[in-house]
């Protein structure tokens, strides 16, 4: 049954559920016109109330933890309960960013350690942890190739070459930081097209942004190739580490030659994201880009880690002091836990697993690009284009399987891309179930499309009207009360 | 798909209609069928220059942003204002729900543009 009620729906006037102990201080008589003149509007409810109402709204969720998420480019994976109370830990929970770093020295070795295992894990130099998440250590990025430029008085570097095949955020982050974004057209594979990329290699380039394995889920061969004539060129590689996951200790971006890196620690290492935040997404740099990384940095004098605020070439503080901690922490937990033998088993699964959905589907869904892929692979709508049904009408069939859908028309190559990435952690059995899933929805689709069309069925709600969401978005409570007059 | 003989087309997907010397500009029913459903359109303003290639609109779909370019070079006499509430219009007559409609700099560029034929078989 749906539930579709909002806290304030339940309140009842006078009804509690708290009672305050009786106040230790005595009253004070506040002038009259300091105080609030109305009353705020808080739903008046006992705890029951709030607790039915919670857990009901909590079951028109659909997460990790109740079922299958192939978020292709999202890396939707479970996120360990070890890592939870690590994070809630007391010596954690109730830390003060200005307490004297003497009495902080188990949070700043977290830092530190951590710092050490990504710069291992990627092979860069030094790493911050302040960036709050990816698209926030893209900027950092690009701030950082800013200022290198500038500190060698090289102001003509105004550009930055994004593919084709990029994230969305990347040439967004560009824009940011003050850049003009150049598109450089990809290969049918999604790599990038070396003699185009040639074309637009200058001394007016700063530096590009790439993805590797890219978004269709090949790995960029020609890196090297790559890395040599932006090096060449005096630009910088930026390594957007949104498909960090099947490398994990197989390859390393530094070693491929990029200058400075993100990680989406919520993504590859396992904290909640996806709505449901916060995200961290730590920058890495070269040693020659070390000085420019934000302040603060965590330190190591002797035994005594601290923190550094004095950087004269940083490109400064990005963040409320360090950054997420609570996701920091949560990713140290699931590094330590599975320690540096098992990191390319990590690898090694995704990338088992998406070969194996995508060649168990490609003979009833379009393969665009064939071969082995890495963690993830697109499909283009379904392989028989004579059947009158687009990519969304699978995705929302799939919602009534309490499957969720995978990232559908992304990237832009193709025109009905859906973008598939299993992860890891998930069992054969749900693969398994998955493939049928997918199955079965191609042979409804071939024998009556309106099933499709007209998805989906068991959800809370049905078919949205996607173009009115957006034209007339009701994010709000009083936007709703709003619609519900104009009705 | 509706493609009209008298209009100018161009690989990205926009036609030009030409009338007393000025110039309609808005995008293809291929273009629109694409899109899917439009939801907002950026418009620019009067007096702006335009130039072949260049981008002077930007058109949102439940599915993705895309940029309108410019087919020929010009200055913007007139802007469609409807489509700022209604950027529904264009799906549902893209050739009658024009975009800009510009004062032409060199009618010549015109001879660069496809026909309605050349049109078609791209779109096929």
């Amino acid at each position: 049954m749906y539930y579709g009620h909002t806290i304030f729906e339940k309140s009842q006037e006078g009804r509690r559920g708290y009672s305050l102990p009786k106040s230790e201080i005595k009253e004070y008589k506040l002038d009259e016109k300091l105080k609030r003149q109305s009353c705020p509007k808080l739903p008046e409810v006992s705890e029951f109330d709030v607790v039915r109402h919670y857990t009901n709204v909590s079951f028109k969720n659909h997460g990790i933890e109740t079922g299958f998420y192939p978020l292709g480019s999202c890396t939707m994976k479970y996120n360990p309960k070890i890592n939870q109370d690590i994070a809630a830990m007391e010596g954690f929970s109730t830390i003060h960013p200005y307490q004297p770093v003497e009495t902080t020295q188990g949070l700043l070795k977290i830092y530190y350690e951590t710092q050490k295992i990504l710069s291992n894990i990627s092979g860069l130099d030094t790493y911050s942890l302040n960036p709050y998440a990816g698209a926030h250590g893209e900027l950092i990025g690009l701030m950082i190739i800013k200022k290198f430029h500038k500190d060698n008085n090289d102001l003509k570097r105004t550009k930055i070459i994004v593919p084709d095949s990029a994230h969305g955020t990347n040439p967004a982050s560009a824009t940011v930081a003050g850049f003009e974004s150049v598109e450089v057209k990809s290969n049918k594979d999604g790599t990038v097209n070396i003699e185009d990329l040639k074309k637009v290699v200058d001394d007016t380039t700063a530096g590009i942004m790439l993805t590797n394995p890219n978004t269709v889920g090949m790995f960029e061969k020609d890196i090297l190739e790559i890395q040599k004539i932006i090096h060449e060129a005096g630009g910088l590689l930026y390594y957007d580490g949104a498909n960090l996951n099947p490398i994990l200790g197989m390859a390393r971006p530094g070693d491929m030659g990029f200058d400075i890196m993100h990680i989406n620690l919520h993504k590859t290492f396992s904290t909640p994201h996806g709505g449901g935040g916060p995200g961290s997404g730590p920058v890495g740099v070269t040693k020659r880009l070390k000085k420019y990384l934000p302040s603060p940095v965590v330190r190591k004098a002797g035994d005594l880690y601290l923190i550094d605020y004095k950087d004269e070439d940083s490109i400064g503080q990005i963040s409320h002091f360090y950054g997420n901690m609570g996701v920091v922490i949560r990713a140290y937990a699931y590094l330590l836990t599975n320690g540096k033998e098992r990191l390319p088993e990590i690898a090694k699964m995704s990338v088992l697993n998406a070969n194996y959905v995508k060649e168990s589907l490609k003979d009833v869904y379009k393969l665009p690009i064939e071969g082995i892929c890495k963690h993830e692979f697109v499909f283009d709508g379904l392989k028989d284009e004579s059947i009158d049904v687009r990519t969304l009408d699978i995705a929302k069939r799939l919602l009534d399987f309490d499957m969720h859908p995978p990232t559908v028309y992304f990237p832009l190559m193709f025109k009905e891309t859906m973008m598939i990435e299993p992860v890891e952690n998930e069992s054969k059995q749900t693969i398994d179930h998955f493939i049928k899933i997918m199955r079965t929805i191609a042979k409804e689709a071939k024998k009556d499309p309106s099933i499709l069309k007209n998805a989906p069925y068991n959800t809370p709600v049905r078919r949205l009207d996607e173009a009115l969401a957006a034209r007339k978005p009701i994010v709000s409570f009083k936007d709703y009360t709003d619609s519900l007059k104009e009705d | 798909m509706k493609t009209p003989k008298a209009l100018y087309y161009t690989e990205s997907h926009e036609w030009v209609k030409v009338e007393d010397g000025h110039a309609y500009i808005g995008i293809t029913d291929f273009a629109q069928s694409e899109l899917g459903e439009v939801v907002f359109v950026e418009l620019p303003e009067e007096g702006d220059e335009v130039s072949e290639g260049n981008e002077f609109a930007t058109i949102e779909s439940v599915k993705a942003a895309s940029d309108i370019n410019a087919p020929v070079n010009g200055v913007i006499i007139a802007v469609n204002e409807a489509l700022e509430d209604s950027p529904e219009l264009i799906n549902e007559d893209p050739y009658e729900n024009w975009i800009i409609k510009i004062e032409l700099e060199d009618e010549s560029q015109l001879e660069n543009l496809l026909s309605a034929e050349d049109y078609e078989k791209l779109t096929k």
